[in-house]
């Protein structure tokens, strides 16, 4: 399978200046983070607040440029200043706030905002928000206003907006955070859709873990380097290391983790409740 | 209660005077505001009435909801008209008093200059009530496009004009959030003198414009997530085009206010 995002060695680091402009500190956000992933993944990146999660996702479409290391997205070296707009043409971005990248007054002429950028013309422009729209669902809010809607219902109105800008690939930077658990769900569908029926690849960078058991692949960050990597049944079966991060695993398979060590034998990879309940049963 | 502040006072009805082109009604406008000052009899100022009765009957607005739009003026028309009244000087003095003069001329100058003031207030409230904010955004960067030449920003003003159109409602909502916290923390905006009110203000200020510039800078990186370059090479969604009513309006609109000026 053909590679979209291959990254090695990245480094990046935050300065703090005092008011002379010299640098009181440094944070070493990315720490020699070294991904590859395919096109038509979907891959979820775990990681608790500093780890350079979202750091790293806002390399991936330039909004930063990493001091070391090596970044191809798309093909495109992204250290060379003239590829970053051509890859954000191909890699879209879903933020946390969803008020925040909402920008024109009226749902379709939002989602419509960044066709407009890529210089469209008007009656394409007219087909693709209306097949994006139609896509997440929100056709029937077409005309209405941004502040009319819920979280999730914003939320989805700003994939619309990517969906319409046609990507391979789009990231997710935490889009879930904010929403109440009906927004996530909707969020998380929109997402998997996107990912089964488009095959559009798709990055979600998350710290609830029943959206990572959704993924194809999970990648769990910490002081901005690669710390477990693998399927989700992979990684959450190393209760111990990621506990010790700081992190969750899905609260079946602690469970499960928990009964095992009291004696029980019991597949230690379950991910979800019902996998929990069946395993239990059959140790009758 | 802040969020029911409407910004842009539309009246969202369907009249063949919404569906005109927004440049065709800013421009008319413009016209009539012009025109209301070069008119100086009272038949000129009873035909322009007329028109605008007119206007209005097609846009299908009641009359009292564009009449509220003057409350807001009474005051500075009151000083006006009192101001012409009383210092002009004219021949046919009715009283004199100290440096006041009470005269006919004043007296027909003033109330010129109320009727001036009212027809300017309706005639141009008419745009805003017809034109939704979006369209009358549109409108304005349209008609600034040529004056690019000379560097006006068009595309950027109507740019920063629609942004706020879309953040305002936010800021209110958020402004509402941080006095409710403050007074859930013993805050205290309704009693004291008007400079303890106002230094009350300050606590709401600071964090009101910390979350307006974080605001804007998520706003900034999000849009330019989405290829945002400038005006330069942009296309739209919907362009704005001129129909035959425009241009009949327009005609009719020279026609009338020409007529008006030359009377």
């Amino acid at each position: 399978m053909r590679l979209i995002i291959e990254a090695k060695d990245l480094v990046h680091e935050y300065y703090t200046e005092d008011e002379e402009g010299k640098v009181e500190s440094k944070v070493r956000a990315l720490d020699g983070l070294s991904v590859k992933v395919d096109e038509g993944e979907f891959l979820v990146i775990l990681g608790h607040n500093g780890s350079g999660k979202s750091t790293f996702a806002k390399h991936l479409n330039g909004i930063l440029i990493a001091k070391e290391g090596v970044l191809v997205v798309d093909r495109l070296d992204m250290a060379k200043g003239e590829n970053v707009w051509k890859v954000r043409e191909n890699v879209g971005m879903v933020f946390q706030n969803p008020d925040n990248q909402i920008v024109a007054t009226i749902v379709e002429e939002d989602v419509a905002f960044g066709v407009e950028n890529l210089g469209v013309p008007a009656d394409e422009i007219r087909k693709r928000v209306d097949g994006a729209l139609d896509t997440v669902g929100m056709s029937e809010f077409k005309r209405m206003s941004p502040n009319q809607l819920s979280g999730g219902q914003k939320q989805r109105i700003a994939i619309a907006g990517i969906i319409a800008m046609q990507p391979k690939c789009i990231i997710f930077d935490e889009s879930t955070a904010m929403l109440d658990p009906i927004g996530r769900r909707q969020v998380m569908d929109t997402m998997t859709m996107l990912n089964k029926e488009f095959g559009i690849t798709i990055i979600h960078i998350t710290h609830y873990m029943e959206e990572a058991i959704l993924a194809d692949r999970i990648i769990v960050m910490d002081k901005g380097k690669v710390y477990l990597e693998g399927t989700p049944r992979e990684v959450f079966k190393n209760v111990e290391d990621i506990r010790a991060i700081g992190l969750d695993v899905p609260d079946a398979t602690y469970l499960v983790y928990l009964l095992n060590k009291r004696g029980l034998r019991i597949d230690p990879s379950i991910l979800t409740t019902e996998e929990a309940v069946q395993a239990l049963l059959k140790l009758r | 209660m802040l969020r029911d502040i409407t910004i842009g006072q539309y009246y969202p009805v369907k009249s063949c005077i919404h569906s005109l082109d927004p440049r065709t009604k800013i421009i008319l406008v413009f016209m009539y505001i012009v025109a209301i000052f070069l008119i100086d009899t009272f038949v000129g100022y009873g035909v322009i009435v007329g028109v605008l009765a007119v206007v209005i009957k097609l846009s299908k607005v009641p009359l009292k909801f564009i009449l509220k739009g003057l409350k807001s003026i009474v005051f500075i028309l009151a000083f006006t008209m009192a101001l012409n009244m009383f210092l002009v000087n004219g021949e046919t003095v009715i009283f004199r008093f100290w440096i006041f003069t009470l005269s006919v001329e004043g007296i027909i100058l003033a109330v010129k200059m109320g009727i001036r003031l009212i027809l300017l207030i309706v005639g141009s409230s008419l745009l805003t009530l017809t034109t939704s904010p979006i369209r009358l955004t549109d409108g304005i960067e349209s008609l600034l496009n040529p004056l690019k030449v000379i560097k006006v920003p068009a595309h950027e003003i109507a740019m920063m004009m629609s942004i706020a159109l879309r953040f305002i409602p936010i800021l209110l909502e958020e402004t509402d959030k941080i006095m409710k916290a403050q007074t859930a923390r013993g805050a205290d905006f309704e009693t004291g003198s008007i400079v303890k009110r106002a230094k009350a203000m300050v606590p709401i200020l600071i964090p009101l414009f910390v979350s307006a510039f974080m605001r804007a800078e998520d706003l900034a990186m999000a849009m330019e997530a989405r290829c945002y370059r400038g005006g330069e090479g942009r296309t739209k969604l919907n362009n704005l085009k001129f129909h035959q009513a425009d241009f009949i309006a327009l005609a009719l609109g020279v026609i009338f206010i020409g007529l008006c000026v030359y009377t």
